[in-house]
């Protein structure tokens, strides 16, 4: 499986015989169409542009992580993966290059672009390693979102800055008894004078091991039900804050999810995030959103699956032919392409409607259903055509495999995605 | 103090498979993915190292072609030179377009902006020339430090180490002087998306190579290209006899 590629680029061309490295080499500039810019568009009088086209800033923001994930953090992602642990200078890579605080405002040491640069942005990081995205994705869509859009100026001026330049941030909203029926949380604030005390346990939290601010969802009135959760900004250093041992999963294993146990924490009212008793809306906000993030997530693990996999048909020879050249062959990857383009589609169309302020909850949820669906078809399709070597851990299919899972789980299941688009649905035939 | 002036090729992406055209006139480039070149994205690295040292206060990224070379030139902004100059050449031009013109146009802008140091690939990787820094020394009738794979400077001089075919040279050349980029010179940074926003905010100056006094017309002339000869299947042999009773055969021994 020898590389052909011999421009004189020794960075690039190295470790031939380790299959690991000759599979992310191809994953480099896949694509050989050059993107139309929103600009070229234009000029050739195209005034409704087809979905993959990107403004300039979006194409070069795209290229630039497309080569920082193919380059600097493919190398650690088999490692990450066995020993269940994020390279610390992986996540410090990710705050150099600007990913982690994609639309906080350059004052604040931001990049100060939109959203959908942040979905190009987490859909490369996919393509490589879904872990990395994770945590891209939620410091970006739910953390960032949540201080921007809420945040007094002494919060922003006090967080935003690291949360763009080294501090990881924590959303803890499930616990044990309490996931998609997020809102019967338990975990309960009182007030005491001018601070809260806490206490309760969370479960299921991603980054935990990472994070130096968990914004906690708690309920500082239960006998209003929902109507008493209250965001609240909490620091690692609080005393009685206990981060539990993290999960051994199937998937995303480098991505830290720790059970919290809050002893009797204090917290100041000024760390207040928004209003008491708005939280649940916050939540439900923040997770629309949250959902075409995970939907980028899942389509670039997909992509990057696939691109893994069809070099390898176009190599191997059975019965005197490529397997990619069966006819029985050549339909299921068609077939599989066919569903990412139209993931893709969904992902983009999404971001674009919440870009462009119109209603856009219905569509993210069939985004993130969608795509987590054809990510799970894909990678197991793609571990069946690479045969026996799809299902050894030298090649790096089967982690895609993997990791796909938790695509249609995690912030909200498929069945409450569903639930969701039907309630859209059914409102739409009111009249 | 001081300016430097860095080259930037727009080339076809090094990870493509390169087609010749059915005419034989030249390769495919519609539609295929089109990107820095390699060598001058070292020269651009080697220039902002030498802004961050405080060696030099200003990097102009300058290159030749139609509208698209923009791209390149704002990857070089994104990378962290301080602005760029664009020099509109199409058509039969660019086609034609070789290392004596571009020389020229970089001498012509190396007298314009006053420019210390002109940094460049050593070469591209499309046409692999290896000229046009050599070139643009000679037009300035400046010193040139070439397949450098270290860059001091020291005052008014600049300390080059050279890759030579027996090993490493290493010369002293006065400023002002031509560079150019070896592959070990350092390793390119990864444009950050914070810079990304920041080089849509730089300038990119456009001209034309007559502003410069520069004529595009070229000596050289494509008359063919053609795909290497495809290799041929070699053939297994059990014993080192049957070796050399194929190579007798095959009138080699």
């Amino acid at each position: 499986m020898a590389s052909p590629l011999i421009r004189c680029f020794s960075k690039v061309g190295r470790q031939v015989s380790r299959p690991w490295s000759v599979c992310q080499h191809g994953l480099r500039n896949r694509s050989t169409q050059p993107d139309m810019s929103a600009e070229q568009a234009a000029a050739l009088g195209v005034s409704y542009p087809p979905l993959q086209t990107y403004s300039e800033e979006e194409g070069m923001m795209r290229d630039a992580v497309n080569k920082f994930a193919q380059e600097r953090l493919a190398p650690f992602v088999s490692k990450m993966d066995e020993n269940s642990l994020m390279d610390p200078e992986v996540i410090k890579s990710l705050f150099e290059q600007g990913l982690m605080g994609i639309e906080i405002d350059p004052e604040y040491g931001g990049t100060g672009s939109t959203f959908f640069s942040s979905i190009l942005v987490i859909e490369e990081l996919a393509k490589v390693d879904a872990s990395v995205a994770v945590l891209c994705d939620i410091q970006n869509t739910l953390i960032n979102t949540l201080f921007t859009k809420l945040g007094t100026a002494a919060q922003k001026e006090r967080y935003l800055s690291r949360l763009s330049t080294d501090m990881v941030g924590s959303f803890c909203l499930s616990e044990a008894e309490s996931g998609s029926d997020a809102f019967s949380l338990k975990t309960r604030a009182d007030k005491h004078g001018d601070y809260y005390v806490i206490n309760g346990s969370k479960m299921w939290i991603s980054n935990a091991e990472q994070a130096g601010v968990f914004l906690v969802m708690a309920n500082v009135d239960p006998s209003a039900g929902h109507r008493g959760i209250t965001c609240f900004i909490v620091d690692r250093d609080t005393e009685g804050l206990q981060i539990g041992k993290k999960e051994n999963k199937l998937g995303l294993r480098a991505s830290s999810t720790c059970p919290l146990n809050l002893d009797n924490i204090k917290v100041p009212e000024k760390n207040v995030l928004g209003q008491i008793g708005h939280g649940y809306k916050y939540a439900i906000g923040m997770l629309n959103e949250g959902r075409i993030g995970i939907a980028a997530q899942m389509l670039g693990l997909a992509q990057g699956c696939f691109d893994q996999a069809v070099p390898y048909t176009r190599q191997r020879v059975q019965f005197g032919k490529r397997i990619f050249d069966f006819q029985a062959m050549q339909h299921q990857i068609a077939h599989v392409a066919t569903q990412i383009e139209a993931a893709r589609l969904l992902t983009y169309n999404a971001a674009r409607l919440k870009e462009a302020g119109r209603p856009f909850i219905k569509e993210a949820c069939m985004a993130k259903y969608f795509t987590s669906e054809v990510a799970t078809l894909t990678t197991s399709k793609c571990i069946e055509w690479m045969g026996g070597v799809g299902f050894t851990k030298d090649y790096p299919v089967e982690k895609y495999y993997r990791d796909c899972k938790i695509g249609t789980i995690y912030e909200g299941t498929t069945n409450i995605q569903l639930s969701t688009m039907a309630k859209f649905i059914d409102k739409e035939y009111d009249h | 103090m001081s300016r430097v002036l860095v080259g930037v090729k727009r080339v076809i992406d090094y990870a493509v498979k390169i087609r010749v055209k059915p005419d034989q006139s030249g390769v495919v480039t519609d539609g295929v993915k089109h990107s820095m070149n390699p060598f001058c994205e070292i020269a651009v690295e080697e220039a902002v190292k030498l802004k961050e040292k405080k060696f030099i206060k200003e990097v102009v990224a300058v290159s030749c072609g139609p509208s698209q070379v923009t791209e390149t030139i704002r990857t070089a902004l994104a990378m962290g030179c301080d602005r760029g100059i664009h020099v509109e050449v199409s058509g039969k031009d660019y086609e034609a377009m070789g290392p004596l013109q571009i020389s020229k146009i970089f001498a012509a802008l190396a007298k314009k902006e006053e420019a210390s140091l002109v940094i460049l690939g050593k070469q591209a990787i499309d046409d692999d020339c290896n000229q046009t820094g050599q070139m643009t020394a000679a037009l300035l009738d400046w010193p040139q430090g070439t397949f450098a794979s270290e860059v001091t400077i020291d005052g008014e001089t600049v300390k080059v180490v050279r890759e030579i075919d027996g090993g490493l040279e290493t010369i002293k050349i006065s400023m002002p002087a031509v560079l150019t980029a070896d592959l070990r010179l350092n390793t390119p940074r990864y444009a950050t998306l914070p810079n990304i926003m920041k080089a849509k905010k730089k300038k990119i100056a456009n001209m034309k190579p007559a502003d410069l006094g520069v004529d595009m017309v070229s000596r050289v002339e494509v008359l063919r290209v053609d795909e290497p000869p495809t290799r041929l299947a070699g053939v297994k042999v059990e014993t080192v006899d049957d070796l050399v009773a194929k190579l007798k055969a095959n009138g080699t021994i």
